[in-house]
């Protein structure tokens, strides 16, 4: 069983959507995706047929974007210092330590309905994020990757790639508050 | 004295990515017990994982 051209042509909204979210940047993303189309185009012989055409080509594309990343990472590098300062998180905390403000509980969004808004908010708030925190989150979240390969891929350590997981969780927290969960009148 | 808010929350963070140990969960679960802010953060943040991966699967 081999992929048809159509069912992998079929798939690229999803895959630039997917891309995006990684890389912030519409022409990057398009690349990356546009490689990662070609790639399965010549490999589609070589798809096994025991996942989806989908998750087929999203491990291709999730190679591309790692590439894309480095890339990126390599342009961009001018403070490659390591980032274990969590001082402009001190404002959510009074001088115990304790939450200045009572953390509410969210209210549960209905299932799948949602999921759409859910991304366009979420996307909205990654990009309000520093673009190296974003790209951290994004390659643990999205792409469920594991903090060794991020560390590996991004030259960095442990224990920055877990600052900056902890800032962009907190960042990303107070974002989807405001502008998600808010709205839901939860 | 258990640990504070401040930090009870980069180890819910932590958490996420690599197995805490015994002392970190023991004194984790200790504050979370008495704590529903810390509570409430932790579920928001499975919330957040959740959220993602529901979208990014549409």
């Amino acid at each position: 069983m081999s992929a048809s051209p159509e069912q992998i042509e079929a798939e690229r909204p999803f895959l630039l959507r997917y891309a995006r979210a990684q890389l912030q940047d519409q022409a990057a993303a398009e690349d990356a995706v546009q490689e990662a189309l070609l790639a399965a185009l010549e490999g589609r012989a070589r798809f096994a047929g025991q996942a989806s055409v989908r998750t087929w080509l999203i491990s291709i594309l999730r190679f591309k974007l790692v590439d894309t990343i480095r890339r990126q990472q390599r342009e961009v590098a001018t403070d490659l210092s390591e980032d274990t300062d969590l001082s402009d998180l001190d404002g959510l905390f009074d001088g115990q330590g304790a939450w200045q403000q009572a953390v509410r509980a969210w209210g549960v969004p209905e299932e799948g309905l949602l999921a759409k808004q859910f991304w366009q908010v979420y996307q909205h708030c990654a990009q309000a994020m520093p673009k190296r925190t974003a790209m951290v989150f994004a390659m643990r979240e999205v792409m469920d990757m594991d903090i060794a390969d991020i560390c590996q891929n991004l030259s960095i350590t442990a224990t920055n790639c877990s600052v900056m997981l902890y800032r962009a969780r907190m960042s990303l927290r107070e974002c989807l508050e405001l502008r998600w969960f808010q709205q839901e009148g939860a | 004295m258990g640990m504070s808010c401040k930090q009870a929350s980069r180890l819910i963070s932590d958490g996420m990515d690599r197995p805490l140990g015994r002392g970190e969960q023991v004194r984790l679960s200790f504050h979370l017990l008495l704590c529903r802010n810390c509570r409430h953060f932790r579920q928001q943040m499975q919330q957040l994982r959740s959220g993602i991966r529901r979208a990014r699967n549409e």
